[in-house]
């Protein structure tokens, strides 16, 4: 009997966390597979109706079909955050400050087409239109911890494929040891940029050994559909061990460089917003502890406890040893 | 003025606590109902303040003497809500733990100066009342009272170190320009106007 614990990646859920086998099973997939004939007209009406009471496929926009991803630590089993507050709830500040706008704010932004262009230290740099590189990999679904730095997290299944499988494709050179994110600043559609909040275009960054790691994840959909705009469509960047704010949205530009680029929080607030910012509860932020989150949606309410945050978020067991012998109270 | 002015002051001032209360009840604070209590709250502790502030500038630039009477209510709004907002956090991001609500305070400056703020109300609020002010002596109780001020500053700083981590100053100067204004209209009151001439005895 293998027994899984905490070292093994295992992050034990409570009791009403726990999906059902079901969901756990890829049931999206296999109910659309009922839904789509595979169990008969009569079995159809039935497996539609049950999709919809279990399984939140939201149908407000494209579906995106995708597998369950095998890898380690990318099937979290706890409750899923509900669309409604996943699409709802966003930090996009280039379209307002406030979370709740950016889902009005920015149904103006044309995902199509969209290019993506991959420079600097790479053999083969190239720029992707958005077709071809939703055709690049496999889409598979994870689910993933969301924590934002402001101390709330949700639990999100996203459509995407590990960003490592770009990067192969453009071959990086033995000099790269960065890479940088570049998103869109367009001030046609992206009322936010008019405040000077941040330097814009957002920018992010990760050490090249962070971007191939196979949990960071480029996102194109989320709920077995694309993105929505205010969660960054139509790619964007998944990294689940570190704060929200890493997981850069709208990418238009990915850049491999030998030195660390500068990042949009960081240079903002340098004391506040480390460059690596991986999830760490011993480590407060100058303004709040980051022991504690609220999940956003939990049983209770108003009422319901704060969870304890977990190192990396819960993916020590995955990530812990691309920090060994790293002081992450220095480089937070 | 109207005998039903203040009554009518009175439920206005009750309606933030009151559509607070129904939004939670029919889940109209999004996705976070917590943190939206805990900011409407500290919004509205902030507009209460303006207010109390404004009435004494009304009441000698329109020569209203009856909005004399409303600055006690106005002022203990301020507490109320601002009590509430103070709770709030306390209840849903301590849960009422009160080693972490003490950790937070002497770790953190915004939240120092916030529950300073809150510390000076609570003295205002407990002297509030007449036979205070009988045995405090007029002069003493005025003094202490001043202290108004020192809560516009704290407040204001407090609301701009929350959002100094995330550069988003638009409100905090709003609100820095209304107290600072009606605190420059006092001072600017105060070097203009001579003291009355007394009899000579």
């Amino acid at each position: 009997m293998i027994i899984r614990t905490q070292d093994s990646g295992f992050v034990h859920p409570t009791p009403s966390d726990i999906t059902s086998p079901a969901q756990y099973l890829g049931r999206r997939a296999w109910l659309q597979s009922l839904a789509l004939g595979a169990g008969g007209a009569a079995l159809a009406g039935w497996a539609a109706r049950d999709a919809w009471a279990l399984a939140p496929i939201p149908g407000r926009l494209q579906a995106l079909q995708a597998s369950a991803s095998k890898l380690a630590g990318a099937q979290t089993v706890e409750k899923l955050t509900s669309y409604q507050d996943a699409s709802s709830y966003n930090n996009y500040y280039e379209f307002s400050t406030d979370k709740a706008q950016p889902a009005a704010l920015s149904a103006g932004l044309q995902t199509h087409p969209w290019t993506v262009q991959v420079e600097g230290l790479v053999n083969k740099p190239k720029t992707f239109d958005i077709d071809s590189l939703l055709k690049l990999s496999a889409m598979e679904e994870r689910v993933y911890r969301l924590r934002c730095v402001e101390g709330w997290s949700m639990v999100i299944p996203w459509v995407g494929y590990s960003l490592a499988a770009l990067i192969k494709e453009v071959q990086p050179q033995t000099s790269a040891k960065y890479v940088e994110f570049v998103t869109l600043a367009d001030p046609k559609v992206m009322p936010g940029l008019r405040s000077g909040v941040l330097d814009w275009p957002y920018t992010e960054g990760l050490r090249l050994d962070e971007a191939m790691h196979p949990l960071t994840l480029l996102a194109f959909g989320m709920y077995g559909e694309v993105l929505p705009n205010q969660n960054g469509a139509p790619v964007r960047l998944v990294v689940p061990w570190k704060y929200g704010f890493k997981s850069a949205k709208s990418l238009i530009k990915i850049r491999f460089t030998d030195k660390q680029p500068a990042t949009a929080w960081n240079k903002a607030a340098a004391q506040e917003y480390g460059f690596y910012s991986n999830v760490n509860p011993d480590v407060s932020h100058p303004r709040w502890s980051q022991a504690t989150e609220r999940r956003i949606g939990e049983e209770g309410g108003l009422l319901a406890r704060r969870r304890k945050t977990l190192m990396f978020n819960g993916y020590e067991a995955q990530v812990g040893q691309l920090y060994s012998g790293m002081d992450l109270r220095k480089l937070f | 003025m109207s005998p039903w002015a203040r009554p009518v002051v009175f439920f206005l001032l009750c309606l933030p606590l009151a559509w607070l209360i129904w939004a939670v009840y029919h889940d109209q604070l999004g996705a976070n109902p917590a943190e939206a209590l805990i900011r409407s709250l500290g919004d509205w502790t902030l507009r209460a303040l303006v207010l109390v502030m404004a009435i004494t500038p009304l009441r000698v630039t329109l020569g209203l003497s009856a909005l004399a009477r409303w600055r006690r209510m106005v002022g203990l709004f301020v507490f109320f809500y601002a009590s509430l907002h103070l709770t709030a956090y306390a209840w849903f991001d301590m849960g009422f733990v009160w080693g972490e609500v003490l950790t937070d305070v002497i770790k953190r400056p915004f939240i120092l100066v916030g529950m300073l703020s809150w510390c000076l109300l609570l003295l205002l609020a407990l002297t509030s009342f007449n036979r205070a002010i009988r045995s405090m002596g007029a002069r003493r109780w005025q003094l202490l009272h001043r202290c108004i001020y020192a809560v516009c500053a704290l407040a204001v700083l407090h609301f701009f170190w929350m959002r100094a981590g995330k550069n988003d100053f638009a409100e905090v100067v709003v609100y820095a320009a209304l107290l600072g204004t009606l605190l420059g209209w006092r001072a600017w009151r105060r070097f203009t106007t001579r003291p009355s001439p007394r009899p000579k005895s």
